[in-house]
């Protein structure tokens, strides 16, 4: 079964039935509009219709906040075990934002010398997508970088065309969950039908929310490195870390340790980390390379927008608006490109 | 949460032995280390090692001495901060850590036939003697070998000895500058780049290779292309914060280049365009 269709009052019992087998993380309400995936053990809370994307993105279970790396005994020298920690588990509501926040993720963490850790964990997660059918707040720039459409990534994916869901079952995995779940049947011509027409609506409704095209993004920054723009966020941001912690595609960490109360045993771990703060990239002698809060927003946004781009082919910017949202300082990434444009386009 | 054991993780350590521990300076030791069965590191000249002792750290270190020394290696450490400090508590016999070696070194198969001019400020003699080293042990490989160092007062410097056996030598021309000078002091007086002018070089074939601290870079280059020696021709090794050396964690990364990985030795036409690289 390819595709597939489940009645929208059946969304509750395919998630509860999916909790037996495995664990379940889901996005649930957490009061003022906000988001956030947790586990479900039943599809009670879960928000299966519009949601603004959640606090944290689902990177938080691919790369956890803090992960042990290796495992010491210091009783005879300096003995350890190198050590990964996962779980089999599926995240179901995955919006196509964070499905390509994963997938850029995927690139880096696959890359030479790839990381393995990352790998096996995420071997283990089943991923069940969710799609847009409206924006989700004014915030998102999807469309700009390609990903208000499902680009692969997932092992279903669900799309609301109106008494239930299309499901698109792209792998072995969705197909053991279809078999294991008995809450799917075979969709039909009128359910494809209904599919487009919710694709031909989406077209209307998500295009160009900022005047620039996808393929002249890197060009745009090429030439802005020396932007006004830049002195502009170094006289607002605040170093928080907010805009970092939240975004789908930050993957920067640093290594710490954690030795017992005995300090004979202890653990090496890894912890996001954010290039806004201060002693980042600073170097033995005090010296720093990007000593100004503007010139490590701008890091910030070239990352996004352009190094990671020339690397991957692809921005690393999913157009998930959360940087936007969690704020200190109100900078807002649609402003901040709508202001490349007009001083550099 | 499940948690298994790992063959291949990049963050396993080999366990090195600390086999003799020697003061240089009030703030640096020299440390030669040897892998189990004295395996050699098989390191190029100019790479590093993430250096580690559980319980406090790591930290990257560049490799001090020559590939041509085999079974150990040698790094020379200056005492900062926590994980320095906790390095410079070791003695011969003691057990440490050793990740890597990182990123790319020196390009010694493009550097032969060629003259060179050794540009080393400060601490930056640690990483270049890795490859000064290995060009006196290869002398025949390599036309006229020019040796330029600074540093602040006299104490300060580093290899005594060596650097003595350098300015013996015939085939290996050798200069010295102090920023500030004692009245033991027989030599020059003033920042290295015031002896870059004296040095007679042909610039089509001179490889210039230079280290130092970050402020050095600007000045001392600046003194080369007058020299006119081509950018494609001056190789740095530039510092970075570095946490994974394996491109991963993104504190060395210098626009599109991961210091870890494509450093830290680049040459200068590589990263003269690059904003905040020097
Ligand atoms: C490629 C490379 C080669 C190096 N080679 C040598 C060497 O041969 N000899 C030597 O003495 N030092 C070398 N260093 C510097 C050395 O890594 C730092 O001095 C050391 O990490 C400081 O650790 P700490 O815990 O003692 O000090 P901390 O208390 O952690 O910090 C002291 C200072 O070191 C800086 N620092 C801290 N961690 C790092 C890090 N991971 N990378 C870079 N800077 C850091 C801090 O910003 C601060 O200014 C090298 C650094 C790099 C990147
Ligand atoms: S930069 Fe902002 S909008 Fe883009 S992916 Fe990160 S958090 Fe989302
Ligand atoms: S969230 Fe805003 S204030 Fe905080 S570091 Fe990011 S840009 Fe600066
Ligand atoms: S040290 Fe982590 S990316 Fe270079």
């Amino acid at each position: 079964m390819q595709y597939a269709i489940i009645n929208k009052d059946k969304v509750d019992d395919f998630i509860t039935r999916l909790a037996v087998q495995e664990k379940v993380y889901a996005p649930v309400a957490r009061g003022y509009d906000n988001y956030s995936f947790e586990e479900v053990t039943s599809g009670k809370n879960v928000v299966s219709g519009r949601y603004i994307p959640t606090i944290l993105p689902p990177k938080k279970y691919f790369m956890p906040q803090r992960e042990t790396l290796l495992e010491y005994n210091l009783t005879e020298g300096q003995n350890m075990n190198a050590v990964v920690e996962y779980e089999k588990m599926a995240i179901f509501g995955v919006h196509t934002c964070d499905l390509a926040g994963i997938q850029a993720m995927n690139m880096v963490f696959s890359e030479k010398p790839a990381d393995i850790n990352y790998l096996i964990r995420k071997n283990k997660i089943t991923i069940i997508g969710l799609e847009c059918i409206e924006y989700c707040d004014q915030n998102a720039s999807c469309t700009l970088v390609h990903n208000h459409l499902p680009n692969g990534g997932y092992d279903m994916f669900f799309t609301d065309i109106g008494d239930s869901f299309f499901v698109h079952v792209a792998t072995q995995a969705g197909e053991e969950i279809i078999e294991k779940t008995k809450v799917f049947y075979d969709a039909d011509a009128p359910h494809m039908r209904l599919l487009e027409q919710v694709r031909e609506r989406k077209k209307k409704i998500f295009h160009d929310e900022v005047p620039i095209e996808y393929h002249e993004l890197p060009e745009l920054f090429q030439k802005s490195f020396d932007s006004k723009v830049w002195d502009n966020l170094d006289s607002r941001c605040i170093a928080c870390g907010n805009c970092t912690a939240v975004c789908p595609t930050c993957y920067c960490f640093d290594v710490k340790e954690e030795p017992d109360l005995s300090l004979v045993q202890g653990k090496r771990y890894r912890i996001w980390d954010s290039c806004q703060s201060e002693p980042f990239a600073k170097v033995s002698g005090g010296e720093s390379f990007r000593k100004m809060q503007g010139a490590r927003q701008r890091h910030r946004y070239f990352r996004k927008f352009k190094y990671q781009f020339d690397k991957y082919s692809r921005p690393h910017c999913t157009g998930c608006g959360r940087c936007t949202r969690a704020c200190m300082a109100k900078i807002n990434l649609k402003e901040t490109l709508n202001a490349l444009i007009a001083e550099h386009a | 949460m499940k948690k298994v054991i790992l063959k291949d993780s990049k963050y396993e350590i080999k366990k090195g032995r600390v086999v003799s521990v020697r003061q240089m300076t009030d703030m640096e030791k020299l440390f030669e280390i040897a892998l189990p069965g004295n395996r050699s590191l098989d390191h190029e000249p100019g790479q590093f090692v993430e250096m580690s002792l559980f319980g406090v750290g790591e930290a990257p270190i560049s490799v001090s001495s020559s590939p041509t020394k085999r079974g150990s290696f040698e790094m020379c450490v200056r005492k900062v901060g926590k994980f320095t400090n906790a390095l410079h508590n070791l003695k011969a016999g003691d057990e440490i850590g050793v990740r890597g070696p990182f990123g790319k070194g020196f390009p010694v198969k493009l550097l032969e036939g060629n003259d060179l001019l050794f540009v080393a400020g400060g601490l930056g003699i640690v990483p270049l003697r890795s490859l000064i080293n290995f060009v006196i042990d290869n002398r025949r490989d390599f036309g006229k070998v020019n040796i330029l160092l600074g540093c602040k007062t006299p104490d300060d410097m580093l290899f005594g000895d060596e650097v003595e056996n350098w300015q013996k030598r015939i085939d290996v021309s050798f200069n010295c500058t102090v920023d500030r000078s004692d009245p033991d002091w027989k030599g020059n007086v003033g920042l290295i780049t015031s002896l870059i002018p004296g040095v007679t070089l042909a610039p089509n074939r001179t490889f210039a290779v230079v280290v130092g601290p970050p402020i050095m870079y600007k000045f001392v280059i600046g003194e080369l292309l007058t020299k006119k020696i081509p950018s494609r021709q001056i190789l740095v090794s530039l510092e970075r914060h570095m946490k994974c050396g394996l491109g991963k964690c993104g504190h060395c990364q210098i626009q599109n280049y991961y210091c870890c990985q494509d450093g830290p030795v680049f040459s200068y036409d590589k990263i003269k365009n690059i904003k905040e690289a020097i």
